[in-house]
């Protein structure tokens, strides 16, 4: 070992664990199919950051467990090691690293996220008027306005009601040229279960269906308590809250079946609201649509309110864990309990 | 010794006899006003809740074994995790580090013979078994069952009456907080003996400083937001109620600008107590002191200004998202330069494995990784992906498990013999360390995967493609929870029958070794004189050659009494 250089064996290391680290960046399979314009998006960033964090990883707790084998204490001796107090190139390299470091990331970072759309939800609606750089307030139609909230965040002028968009979540990716959605769907989080509504085609459906390639806009909001709507193959997930309302914009880009998961804790049953996301191709979701429509128009009015406080949890739940296609009928009953 | 006897910045104290030397065990469960006593009394109370809450744990862990809802009632088992997150950082690792380590050691370490206010720090102390009683009791009244952060609305909606004693337990352990920070900051400015200079406060005291400012700076605006959730609850109000034109994402907001530097309340001691082990026990200088020291500032620092990374998806506007990506991923570099010296320090060094010494490396070992997820959560696009998953759960776990509770085990095996006398048995210490090791891995590693393939946190029944990895999960817990069983035999057993200590059994350089073991009331026959810095391992002829391995330095007499 002594006739050979430190630098080279410095420079083997390090080849040797930029690969490691480069395979595992690609080759982790921790992450879910993709099936958004974003998640690509999402992955490369991940991936970026599993290639640092492995090799950072390696060379640390690599170095740990060598110092730990070579610096041992050997029988007998009773000695202190060296007194190295410091070492100031080094301490400033090791500072200045990991800054360069984060500081690529946090840009990279701001490049995805603007690029997911994440820097323009809902002002779709204020280019309309012409400003789009103008920040929207975001107000409730129909609610009480918390006005003084969060001044930071409302500019409000020159907004009126008929133009109020949310704030907040995922807008058009296209920064250029925002466009209104191919398709909106009005998404509702209640304890425990999505409600989907089209509001063009008066449909309200417990899973939703979406064509591929589209652009769709889900406009969240919740009930009851806040609700997380989340698909893990989209990489996308936007809180519903109460009395706030988000938005979350995306291009499904395969057809299939996916789950919607709620994250944020809603109460007791709140593992079990899961749905599902259907993304059709066109042909399929216009057909799903034509069907949907029929049922739609039949008449409701048979439905009789009822007080979840007289059912049992089960009996609460029965329609949710019917998990695909809740009937309308069921829908309007939980519909009415909440309200009451 | 009341507060107006202590003299402040000098090395001659009033006359005070005592007539015994040391303490009695039944004074251990009295309003006793020594900070040792109280130290102490923190350690093993909030032991106490630590079994508590791993209990809880391991009820939660034995439900998930099935992606059913079979174990526990699904009510049982929100209570189960609100309580079991609240009692691990409010009950334990906030208390225990800063609370148990800071008041035993801080005078010891700068040379005073108590805190600055005593009688408040006392006071502190019994405030928090109320705070434990009351969330034990909020049981009986359906338990709080809104998590540990008890967003509204959720939390104004289910069981008010023991949200209600939640809320109160938090502001109890938060006031007790905000009394200890404030007797830390006087001691630390106040009482140090003069010949202690800054830079030769031992590591650990830096951590506290930083670590109570952090505490008097944000402690205050969680008591805001609890106090508003509690009018809410109780008396009518609508600060946090949509429908009356409230605002939840207010609380939110609130609840983190706490909640987040609250991690920094709960690691920076323990970096505190790293930095006093690792020299120690591998001989050597701490590598950096200057930059270990001044980080512990920074980290305190940006710190107060990262946490709307909790709230990526929520309410946030995109300015905020990218701001708080940016300031979360800079909190990076501090710590990255608290490790980077740790692992410098082993360097050629003579690495003793003690217990101690162990617990540290395996901190080292678990908080690289947690550290390395932590950046990814940072980023808000792989934020908003993984937030509220158990991907979430994998980092906190490894960070305030493998980080915070490794740190309090190095740092219970390294005082123990000065707080009790006695050396704990180094046999079932490694035990203990390997079970736990492999217990914390087992457990918390395979939650990564189940976050990022879309696993949500704090449910109760799950999709059925997650049931394998939980089983390993489960079987994970069920060692870490039979872990402490070596450990607390230990600690029983070594109390009463170990061997021996002598003052300074590891030859250490820090103030309190240069006292009995345990130290007598009020530390000192006579007040050290620092004459060397605090890590000067293998210099000067401190304890190199000859000062053999088990020795204590007496004290070197120059005050009088």
């Amino acid at each position: 070992m002594k006739q050979i250089p430190i630098s080279l064996l410095t420079l083997v290391a390090g080849v040797v664990i930029t690969l490691i680290s480069i395979w595992v960046g690609q080759n982790h399979g921790l992450l879910p199919e993709q099936a958004s314009e974003q998640a690509p998006l999402v992955d490369n960033l991940f991936n970026t950051m599993m290639i640092i964090a492995t090799a950072l990883f390696l060379v640390v707790e690599g170095a740990l467990v060598a110092f730990m084998i070579m610096f041992r204490k050997r029988e007998g001796d009773e000695t202190d090691g060296e007194p190295i107090e410091g070492n100031l190139p080094l301490e400033a390299f090791w500072t200045a690293i990991p800054a360069i470091i984060v500081i690529g990331l946090g840009v990279y970072s701001v490049a995805v996220f603007q690029e997911m759309g994440g820097l323009n939800p809902g002002d779709h609606a204020v280019m309309a008027h012409g400003s789009p750089s103008t920040l929207v307030a975001q107000m409730p139609e129909g609610e009480p306005i918390a006005g003084d909230v969060m001044p930071l965040m409302a500019e409000s002028e020159g907004t009126s009601s008929d133009e109020v968009r949310p704030y907040y979540g995922f807008g058009s990716p296209d920064q250029d040229q925002i466009k209104p959605a191919d398709l909106v769907v009005n998404v509702t989080g209640m304890q425990y279960a999505w409600l989907f509504n089209y509001p063009g085609d008066n449909i309200t459906t417990g899973e939703l269906h979406v064509p591929v390639g589209r652009d769709v806009q889900l406009n969240l909001s919740a009930q009851d308590v806040i609700h997380s709507f989340w698909v893990p193959q989209f990489r996308l997930k936007q809180d519903a809250i109460p009395g706030l309302k988000t938005e979350l914009r995306f291009v499904a880009t395969k057809p299939g079946t996916y789950p919607v998961v709620c994250t944020e804790l809603c109460g007791a049953y709140h593992g079990g609201m899961r749905s599902q996301v259907v993304v059709h191709p066109q042909e399929e979701f216009d057909q799903w649509l034509d069907e949907n429509r029929v049922v739609a128009e039949q008449p409701v009015d048979s439905t009789v309110a009822t007080n979840p406080a007289d059912m049992s949890a089960i009996e609460f739940l029965a329609p949710v864990s019917q998990a695909m296609g809740i009937p309308t009928d069921a829908l309007t009953h939980l519909h009415v309990a909440h309200d009451s | 010794m009341t507060q107006a006897e202590v003299p402040v910045g000098s090395q001659v104290y009033t006359e005070h006899h005592t007539t015994h030397k040391a303490w009695k065990w039944y004074d251990y469960f009295t309003f006793n006003i020594d900070h040792k006593v109280i130290g102490i009394q923190y350690l093993v109370t909030t032991f106490i809740f630590y079994l508590i809450g791993g209990l809880m744990a391991v009820a939660m862990r034995t439900e998930l074994a099935t992606p059913d809802p079979d174990f526990l009632d699904p009510n049982l088992y929100n209570a189960f995790l609100t309580n079991h997150g609240t009692i691990m950082i409010f009950m334990w690792i906030v208390p225990a580090s800063i609370g148990g380590f800071g008041n035993y050691l801080v005078p010891l370490m700068i040379g005073a013979r108590d805190m600055a206010f005593p009688k408040l720090n006392a006071l502190a102390f019994w405030m928090v078994p109320p705070a434990g009683l009351l969330l034990m009791g909020s049981f009986f009244f359906g338990g709080a069952q809104a998590g540990w952060t008890s967003y509204p609305p959720l939390s104004e909606i289910t069981a008010n009456t023991a949200q209600s004693m939640w809320i109160l337990s938090l502001v109890l352990a938060g006031t007790s907080s905000i009394l200890g920070s404030v007797n830390f900051v006087v001691t630390l400015v106040k009482m140090r003996v003069p010949s202690q200079k800054w830079d030769q406060l031992p590591l650990f005291c830096w951590a506290i400083f930083a670590t109570s400012i952090l505490a008097l700076v944000s402690t205050p605006v969680l008591a805001v937001g609890l106090g508003l959730l509690l009018f809410d609850i109780n008396f009518g109000t609508a600060f946090f109620k949509p429908e009356a034109g409230g605002q939840v994402v207010m609380y939110q907001h609130l609840f983190w600008f706490y909640s987040h530097p609250a991690v920094y309340l709960m690691i920076l001691p323990i970096f505190g107590i790293m930095s006093e082990v690792i020299p120690v026990h591998a001989r050597k200088p701490i590598f950096g002191y200057k930059a270990i020291a001044y980080s512990s500032l920074a980290i305190c620092l940006v710190g107060l200004f990262v946490w709307v990374h909790h709230m990526f998806t929520s309410g946030t506007p995109p300015w905020m998202r990218l701001f708080f990506t940016i300031s979360t991923l800079i909190v990076a570099v501090p710590t990255g330069v608290k490790i980077f010296s740790w692992v410098a320090t082993l360097w050629g060094g003579k690495i003793r494995y003690t217990s101690a010494m162990l617990f540290a490396i395996g901190l080292l070992i678990m908080f690289v990784l947690g550290g390395l997820s932590g950046v990814t959560l940072g980023t808000a696009p792989v934020d908003i992906h993984v937030h509220d998953t158990y991907y979430v759960v994998a980092h906190f776990h490894y960070v305030l498990f493998g980080g915070s509770v490794f740190g309090i085990y190095a740092g219970i095996y390294h005082w123990f013999p000065k707080m009790t006398g006695r050396m704990m048995n180094e046999t079932l210490g490694r035990i203990h360390f390997a079970l736990t090791l492999i217990g914390a891995n087992l457990t918390f590693l395979p939650m990564h995967e189940l976050g990022l393939k879309g696993m949500p946190r704090r449910v109760a029944m799950y999709d059925p493609q997650f049931a394998h990895i939980n089983v390993i999960c489960t079987i994970g817990a069920f060692i870490l929870a039979f872990s402490t069983v070596p450990f607390i035999i230990n600690a029983i057993w070594s109390w009463r029958y170990g061997k021996k200590a002598g003052g300074n059994p590891w030859n250490a350089l820090t103030l309190e070794w240069t006292t009995d073991s345990p130290p007598i009331i009020e530390n000192w026959e006579v007040l050290p004189v620092v004459t060397h810095g605090p890590y000067d391992y293998g210099m000067n002829g401190h304890s190199a050659n000859g000062n053999g391995y088990g020795e204590a330095i007496p004290p070197e007499p120059s005050a009088t009494r």
